[in-house]
């Protein structure tokens, strides 16, 4: 098939211009040479085995990245990245991982006793070489849960798999949507992502089909180690409603410190989906030292009459975090939601809010954030609400609360309001607060120490946003939030 | 008297902000009495409250204060209640979004773990605290909202005095629990509180008036001024003070 030459032709160009370079390298190896250029591209997509447009999108992508300066706008400091010195492909089995849970930190292992985590699981959450395959089977008795799962779904024809597969088993969809709601050329972040993506979800929502249960990174088979640059797709068809989770309490240790993701959601006519999140990279030391840079791309598009995008996240790991959920309302009535909790601790920084397009008529948006700031670290909530001129009857609501743990932090507000529709309304409201001695003494002198103290009055000031997830993922979500404030009390 | 008190305050010297409040207090407490601190304002009379309870920038600066025979002193905030002592707020404090159930719940099991028992689960704390509304004759709505969040002044005081029902304290000190009450949510207090008199269980009621003595009896009454107990006696010496009022001791000092 000329495909198949296509990518011997690719193959054959990646190992002999690398032999060029310098690089020792062939189709066999497992991990590419450190650095960035088109043979990298190449050779990523030769070794996911991508059809020939989707290489093409990639190049595009990539010269397209090499123009694109770096954004500078977000309230987050960092030295520049050096582009060139990492790996863009890693086989799972070839990163270099801890032999048992002794190499990994104990400040992690600590983390993962407080939540309750089970030691097989934790040897899998902190990448414990040969710990994936049994641990899975152990402890989520995965592949029967996932088998199950799997019937369940295919039984409504629902599609759930890995992005890779589906632009193998559904190239249509894939070529059809992808890129079409954060376009190659978007930002620098995703622009990478575009060019040099290994892995991520896709889901399909046949019309008229309510997913019969929620639909989980954690579940997903071939989850392990969808590496640095994710990529998640889904659409649901008229009429149809999906609940997906991504992400995971525990805190995740990755070698990788840029994580450049994008998602996509697409909702046709009367769909609904509802996308929930909980972050919990590793943030680095008390110093802020190793800690992830999390530069993702989030955006959905309600393009079909009376759909309904959900964004609701829980960011409490990272050491940067530089994130903007936002909705596309293009058909008339749709509804987009955006419910934030970011909790930030020590030096860690985060830039994050939302981005509420009103292209529909009587569309509406709802913007409920919610940001903690503690230690020394420092917290941005920077959103776009924007009323176009066809948006008759639309309405916003924003309300945006910041807590401040401690008087060494920072909490910023950075609303921006657009309405060119003269019956469009939008209704901004802000506060920001301290927890007070009175109530830290209050709850101290009926028993809390001083830790549950602030982790019970966070969880009340966040408790609009908690109650928008799902069960089992709050009750997770509220234990998180006490552990995230640790330390951030004399 | 022959029992081991409660509570023994020696001598005890206290500043706020570098400024002395505090003047050699001295004063024992058994168990099962009920003692009423009077005082003008200004007195040290909430200033005592906070010291025995441990709040930050309430500085001992010499004399002791033992409970149950130990010095309480170094302990935190929750090390003293985990041990039964509990402080009735004059100003009880709002959590907004946390419910009243979560609160007491958390509490609880924070008391419950310090003494090394069992904690309650869910439906068993349920139960429990279904059961002292019922005692104390509260609404059921009141557990489900937020602490103190739009609580009415009588509300507010009847929900420390569930809490207290709740925590079952050893010593319970009752700061200006009358202010900012009407008479029938005065009465309704009382009652709560007076339901919670037991002979192990000490209380100390801090107040300006004697209004409040009419619905807790105290055992015992002491005129607080300048930081130090000037006089003491029956209940009958609240009556004394209402009629003469304070000018006397606060001139002597």
């Amino acid at each position: 098939m000329a495909a198949t030459a296509q990518t011997e032709q690719q193959v054959r160009d990646v190992t002999e211009q690398k032999y060029k370079y310098g690089f020792v390298t062939d189709i066999e190896m497992e991990t590419a040479p450190k650095g960035l250029n088109e043979d990298i591209v190449r050779f990523i997509s030769a070794k996911k085995e991508d059809p020939e447009w989707l290489l093409e999108w990639r190049l595009k992508a990539f010269r397209h990245w090499l123009t694109m300066p770096e954004p500078e706008w977000a309230k987050v400091a960092f030295p520049p990245i050096n582009y060139q010195d990492a790996h863009y492909y890693a086989s799972p089995k070839n990163k270099e991982k801890p032999k048992s849970l002794d190499e990994v930190d104990p400040e992690l292992l600590k983390t993962y006793e407080k939540l309750g985590i089970p030691l097989k699981e934790q040897e899998v959450l902190a990448g414990v070489e040969g710990a994936a395959t049994v641990a899975v089977d152990a402890v989520f008795d995965s592949v029967s849960v996932a088998t199950t799962f799997k019937k369940k779904l295919q039984e409504v024809g629902v599609i759930f798999c890995s992005i890779s597969e589906a632009i193998k088993e559904h190239p249509d969809l894939v070529k059809q949507y992808m890129g079409s709601v954060v376009p190659y050329t978007d930002n620098k972040h995703a622009t990478l992502n575009s060019a040099v993506f290994t892995d991520g979800s896709f889901v399909y929502i046949p019309p008229g089909v309510r997913c019969p249960m929620e639909l989980s990174t954690y579940f997903r088979i071939n989850a392990e180690n969808t590496g640095q640059f994710e990529r998640t797709l889904i659409i649901a068809d008229k009429g149809s409603y999906v609940s997906y989770l991504e992400g995971c309490t525990a805190p995740m240790r990755d070698e990788n410190q840029l994580h450049a993701a994008v998602v996509e959601l697409i909702a046709l006519d009367d769909a609904e989906i509802k996308y929930s999140t909980v972050q919990n990279w590793y943030p680095g030391d008390e110093n802020g030292v190793g800690g992830i840079y999390n530069f993702v791309t989030k955006r959905g598009a309600c393009r079909g009459v009376n759909s309904k995008i959900s964004w609701t996240q829980v960011e409490t790991g990272s050491a940067i975090t530089w994130k903007y959920p936002s909705c596309i309302l293009q058909g008339d009535n749709s509804v987009g939601e955006f419910y934030s909790i970011a909790i930030t601790n020590n030096l860690q920084q985060a830039d994050t809010g939302t981005k509420m397009i009103h292209i529909g008529k009587n569309t509406r948006s709802k913007i409920i954030s919610k940001g903690i700031s503690a230690g020394r670290s420092n917290q941005t909530y920077r959103g776009l609400v924007k009323m176009t001129p066809r948006a008759s009857g639309s309405r916003n609501f924003t309300q945006c609360d910041s807590l401040l743990v401690g008087d060494q932090c920072g909490a910023h507000t950075v609303p921006y309001i657009e309405s060119k529709n003269a019956s469009a309304v939008v209704e901004h409201e802000a506060t920001t607060s301290k927890i007070s001695d009175d109530q830290l003494f209050y709850l101290r002198q009926r028993g809390l120490s001083a830790e549950d103290a602030i982790a019970l009055v966070v969880n009340g000031f966040c408790r609009e946003v908690l109650q928008q997830l799902p069960m089992e993922f709050a009750v997770e979500a509220q234990k998180l939030v006490g552990i995230s404030l640790e330390g951030s009390v004399g | 008297m022959g029992q081991t008190p409660m509570l023994e305050i020696k001598d005890l010297h206290a500043t706020v902000d570098g400024k002395a409040i505090l003047n050699g207090l001295t004063l024992t407490i058994n168990p099962g009495e009920v003692h009423a601190i009077m005082g003008p304002n200004g007195s040290g009379k909430s200033t005592l409250s906070y010291v025995l309870t441990g709040r930050e920038g309430y500085d001992v600066t010499s004399g002791e204060v033992l409970y149950e025979c130990e010095s309480i002193l170094g302990l935190e905030p929750e090390e003293r209640a985990a041990k039964g002592i509990f402080l009735a707020f004059q100003y009880p404090v709002e959590i907004p979004g946390v419910t009243n159930t979560t609160f007491l719940k958390e509490a609880m099991n924070a008391v419950l773990k310090h003494r090394g028992e069992d904690t309650m689960d869910a439906m068993e704390f349920m139960k429990f605290l279904r059961a002292k509304t019922k005692e104390l004759g509260i609404a059921e709505d009141m557990i489900k909202r937020s602490v103190n969040v739009g609580f009415s002044g009588g509300e507010k005081k009847r929900n420390e005095v569930l809490q207290m029902a709740v925590l079952e304290p050893k010593l319970a000190i009752l700061d200006e629990t009358d202010s900012g009450l009407d008479i029938d949510a005065l009465k309704t207090v009382s009652n709560g509180v007076n339901a919670l008199r037991s002979p192990e269980r000490s209380m100390l009621v801090i107040t300006h008036y004697q209004r409040l003595l009419d619905y807790i009896v105290p055992d015992y009454v002491h005129v607080l001024a300048n930081g130090s107990i000037k006089q003491s006696g029956g209940k009958e010496l609240a009556l004394e003070l209402e009629k003469n009022g304070y000018a006397s001791f606060t001139e002597a000092a």
